[in-house]
């Protein structure tokens, strides 16, 4: 696997998050990703961030745009230093929120990418990374 | 003591200074005579002078934020704010500030010949009280810039969510934009408002203008109506997209409690059919006759 273009953006307030979504539909456009993908993507991407800022009060988001086997996709890494998730099987689980919201952004954001990676660590912080291929699989 | 002895300099030599600083500002190949005119310039500069020697008469080049540099910080506002309106540049208003730098310490270099310490702490003391003043020129054009930003976000948010009374009894309430937890509480305002206002019985929101449908735009959503049916009338949404349809289902969210239609169009005709109307064209009406 290959990086072909790489970008961070530093995620702090809410009026962050538009920008970044603009900047996500920017690198799927760019790899020529239907707009359904598109939009799964960028929901995703929009669910991942909102935790960030709402949990770890903001983070930094790693953009990219990658190749494998002649394939090419964009992968998004969310990095926070925030408190981490303390059972990340449960806050994998749909309905589950500490917050008082659905409790879908992380299941349904493994739900809309093709690839979905979790690590967590208590009082360190937490990682998201998804990967989207052009086609959706 | 010091430094009261800097400050008389200063004073004393007020003309040379001002000559000398003029003469600067001239011969910059980046004046802009076309802004300014040359009397207005050394009317401005001569006021900035005035009012920079008064405040380092006592001696204070140090603390700008003393009441002694209330008068020189309000004059450097309205030249930052002037400025920025005749058409001068961040970089062009801040040359003129630090240009001045320059003429004063030209002339401690003439008077302090032979004392090369004393010369040095005070041109380093200049130095650092210009700078200083060159970031209160900076931050006021910052700010004058921020609050023109944040008077468009208010005037956005409030022309941007309308209630239209597309027929009686039926509100329409376009959306535009990301629907965050502030924008919603101001939809959710205004529709309740007019649903009482005009005893409507049916709302449509219609998300066509949404970008993104995530879960917290659909929770705002799901919040929306259940307060309007809360007030006895029923809402709908439309405008769901196909990509947005596909999202939310993979989302897990659900709404299949909510009544939701592709475009604004059918959820007129639905919206029509709950109130048993009938809408008709008039030719067709009578051929049917």
């Amino acid at each position: 696997m290959i990086t072909l273009t790489k970008d961070t953006m530093q995620i702090v307030r809410e009026q962050d998050v538009v920008p970044f979504r603009n900047r996500v539909r920017e690198y799927a456009t760019k790899i020529g990703m239907s707009l359904v993908n598109q939009t799964k993507l960028i929901t995703a991407a929009s669910e991942l961030v909102r935790n960030m800022l709402k949990y770890a009060s903001g983070g930094k988001v790693i953009l990219e745009i990658i190749s494998k086997n002649a394939q090419s996709g964009v992968r998004l890494t969310f990095v926070d230093e925030g408190p981490g998730i303390e059972n990340v099987q449960q806050a994998m689980q749909d309905g589950f929120s500490t917050g008082k919201s659905l409790g879908l952004g992380l299941p349904g954001a493994r739900r809309l990418v093709n690839e979905f990676n979790i690590s967590s660590t208590p009082g360190q912080g937490t990682t998201v990374t998804v990967i989207h291929w052009k086609h959706g699989r | 003591m010091d430094n009261n002895n800097t400050a008389q300099l200063l004073q004393r030599k007020k003309r040379e200074i001002l000559e000398s600083w003029m003469n600067n500002q001239l011969a910059d190949e980046a004046l802009r005579d076309d802004l300014i005119s040359n009397e207005e310039l050394r009317r401005q500069s001569e006021e900035l002078l005035e009012a920079l020697l008064k405040a380092i008469s006592n001696g204070n080049f140090e603390n700008v934020y003393s009441s002694e540099y209330e008068q020189i910080t309000d004059i450097l506002s309205d030249v930052s704010v002037t400025r920025a309106r005749q058409g001068f540049s961040p970089r062009e208003t801040n040359m003129y500030v630090l240009s001045l730098k320059q003429a004063l310490t030209d002339t401690l270099e003439q008077e302090r010949r032979n004392q090369p310490e004393v010369l040095y702490r005070e041109i380093l003391m200049v130095n650092k009280l210009l700078d200083n003043l060159a970031l209160t020129t900076f931050e006021t054009y910052l700010k004058g810039r921020e609050e023109v930003i944040l008077r468009q976000t208010d005037e956005i948010n409030e022309i941007s969510t309308p209630v239209i009374r597309v027929w009686d009894g039926i509100l329409a309430l376009p959306i535009i934009g990301t629907l965050d937890s502030s924008r919603t509480q101001i939809v959710m305002e205004n529709l309740l408002q007019e649903i009482v206002n005009t005893g409507s019985s049916i709302a449509i929101l219609d998300i066509s203008g949404v970008p993104a449908v995530d879960s917290l735009v659909a929770q705002h959503l799901i919040k929306t109506v259940s307060a309007t049916r809360l007030m006895g009338a029923e809402c709908i949404i439309s405008g769901v997209r196909a990509e947005i349809a596909q999202t939310i289902v993979h989302l897990g969210i659900d709404l299949s409690n909510i009544k939701t239609k592709a475009s604004l169009a059918s959820a007129l005709q639905l919206a029509f059919g709950m109130l048993n109307i009938e809408v008709r064209k008039a030719g067709n009406s009578r051929s049917l006759k």
